[in-house]
């Protein structure tokens, strides 16, 4: 990490350099207007956090164009072993195998932490249960646990919800979550869970019907719906995930927001993660309920 | 002289070449499908693509759960939009005022333009917390609320295509059986619908691919949970479609995978599906017409 900072940093003078010979070309009659566009996508946990990002810079630097898009981390991870773009996000790390085959294709994948974010579990306001121990949770997506009795809430049956197998929430949730981090688990999501192609879909759910339970990035709960506490043990403490919980490292399920760029970043790409690492970038990254990375 | 005869030499090739082409086309697909896809036949078992669970990111690849999410939702569909679009198209030709008629074949007609990831959306905020409440099911994003609005997208095709088969029946045989004293009612049920039966079963075969083919509403109303349906009671619980499938992974997957492959064979079976669907119309017609044929003879 250190070390691709220190060659970021040198990337980013050099296109201070480089932007020093500019005016020559300027001269031969193209004018001031977009000259870079830079293509970014991948995670959707990430995509309003990116659009924020994309937005605010470019109202800074009129000669950038940033155009963000979503579909998934690894969608965007996949674009990016094709050749096809300049910055994939990513709610998780790439994987070995993804970083072969990018190889394989001559790309390397360079890796910015840009974000933390907390993965909160939510059911429906009118759902009397308020706390749930990692295992509880991991029984009622594993399908052990099948009604909302049995943690302690009404006669109801559970309705497991999840984002879609493409999503990196969904595979940190079944690695962290279902699995508890052991490598060796094999278990399962429930094949009764719900994969749903998108965070509406799940807010959408768990917003009228009580019967629910979902679970996604913090930065898309909204006050509708009721975030759960969560404890790694039965004694407690439980904990809602916010800012400070995350960086006080109280809230068990709380992951980094990666961004992976083609090969060490130049120029104008170099310049716009060093924003983004940067204190406005981070600032954006508070208002839209994430949480900065703390360095 | 010498002119006209060549640009006409030219003029035929083109016309022909233009109607070889859709052959040619299907050809490509086909083979383009078995390209990609057959190479997971060899890659997994056939008791793994016979098998149950589907989680492709852990090398799960039974295909049965995703054929019956897709048999369940399009049997539904048809269930539902046939009694309806015939009904429709009975009242359009047979029952309607003209004045309606006029107002109610082009509404009809506006119906199948409707952007199918609309229904989708309203069938997520409106139609499946209604299903819930009213059915009392833990969830209301089942392979019901996907046949519902299948059926919405697919009555457009089978009001419109059996209307106008109804239409065709020529009047002397509506005012033949009105003159042997039979009633309205006969006289459709007896006499019109069955003289137009090869066109009704047209619009219901089609109606049946539209519904089987379409992707986005499925994928946002019916949850799309990988579960093998077992009986009546599947439609009232989740279900994964092929073609909710494909849309969904189709995007993450790296070229050449044993996933990406299983995805092609997934394709390969909708083609098949979609082939045998319109193998069994085209015969169910002529078998239909040469017994028409010989009661004319």
């Amino acid at each position: 990490m250190p070390d691709s900072v220190r060659s970021l940093t040198l990337a980013f003078f050099l296109t201070l350099a480089l932007a020093g010979c500019t005016p020559a070309a300027g001269a031969e009659g193209t004018p001031a207007v977009p000259s870079t566009a830079i293509e970014n996508k991948g995670s959707d946990t990430m995509v309003n956090l990116a659009l924020a990002w994309a937005e605010a810079y470019q109202a800074q630097h009129p000669g950038v164009r940033i155009s963000v898009t979503g579909g998934g981390s690894g969608t965007g991870i996949a674009a990016l072993i094709n050749g096809t773009l300049d910055l994939a996000n990513a709610s998780r790390q790439i994987k070995d195998e993804e970083r072969q085959e990018a190889e394989a294709n001559g790309v390397t994948p360079v890796e910015f932490v840009v974000a933390r974010d907390a993965i909160a579990v939510v059911v429906n306001p009118a759902n009397p249960v308020d706390q749930l121990t990692i295992a509880q949770i991991s029984d009622i997506y594993s399908g052990r646990i099948n009604n909302w009795s049995e943690v302690g809430g009404e006669d109801r049956p559970i309705v497991r919800l999840s984002r879609e197998t493409n999503s990196g929430t969904h595979v940190y949730f079944l690695e962290e979550v279902l699995r508890r981090g052991d490598g060796d688990d094999t278990t399962l999501f429930s094949p009764t869970t719900l994969l749903l192609p998108s965070s509406e879909g799940i807010s959408a759910e768990v917003r009228q019907n009580p019967n629910a339970i979902g679970y996604d990035g913090l930065g898309y709960v909204t006050p509708d719906m009721k975030v759960v506490a969560v404890s790694t043990t039965a004694e407690g403490p439980f904990t809602i995930p916010s800012a400070d919980t995350v960086n006080a490292g109280t809230y068990p399920i709380a992951r980094d927001l990666y961004i992976y760029s083609n090969g060490e970043p130049e120029g104008d790409v170099a310049a716009y993660l060093e924003w983004i690492l940067g204190a406005e970038g981070q600032a954006i990254v508070t208002e839209l309920g994430f949480v900065p990375t703390a360095e | 002289m010498r002119e006209a005869s060549w640009s006409e030499f030219v003029i035929t090739r083109l016309i022909r070449g233009a109607g070889y082409s859709a052959i040619l086309f299907i050809a490509l697909i086909l083979l383009f499908l078995l390209r990609e896809g057959s190479p997971a036949l060899f890659e997994i078992p056939l008791t793994g693509l016979a098998g149950t669970r589907w989680y492709p990111i852990e090398g799960h690849f039974g295909l049965l759960p995703l054929i019956g999410g897709s048999l369940v939702v399009t049997l539904g569909a048809v269930l539902i939009a046939v009694p309806f679009g015939l009904g429709t198209a009975v009242f359009i030709a047979e029952v309607a005022p003209r004045w309606a008629r006029e107002v109610l074949k082009p509404l009809v007609e506006v119906l199948a333009g409707l952007p199918s990831v609309l229904l989708g959306f309203l069938g997520m905020l409106v139609l499946a917390p209604t299903l819930r409440e009213a059915l009392d099911l833990p969830t209301g994003l089942t392979a019901l609320a996907g046949a519902v609005l299948l059926a919405g997208i697919s009555l457009p095709t089978i009001v419109s295509i059996a209307e106008d088969a109804l239409d065709a029946v020529p009047r002397s045989y509506r005012e033949a059986s009105l003159a042997l004293g039979a009633t309205d009612w006969q006289t459709i049920w007896r006499v019109t619908l069955p003289a137009a039966g090869s066109g009704v079963l047209t619009a219901v075969m089609l109606g049946m691919g539209r519904a089987i083919g379409e992707t986005m509403t499925v994928m946002m109303v019916t949850g799309n949970a990988p579960v093998v349906p077992t009986g009546v009671g599947a439609l009232f619980a989740p279900a994964r479609t092929m073609t909710a499938t494909i849309a969904a992974e189709m995007g993450e997957v790296a070229n050449g995978s044993i996933h990406y492959h299983v995805l092609f064979l997934i394709g390969i079976l909708l083609f098949l599906i979609s082939l045998a669907v319109n193998l069994i119309a085209s015969s169910l017609v002529f078998r239909q017409r040469k017994r028409a044929e010989r009661i004319l003879s």
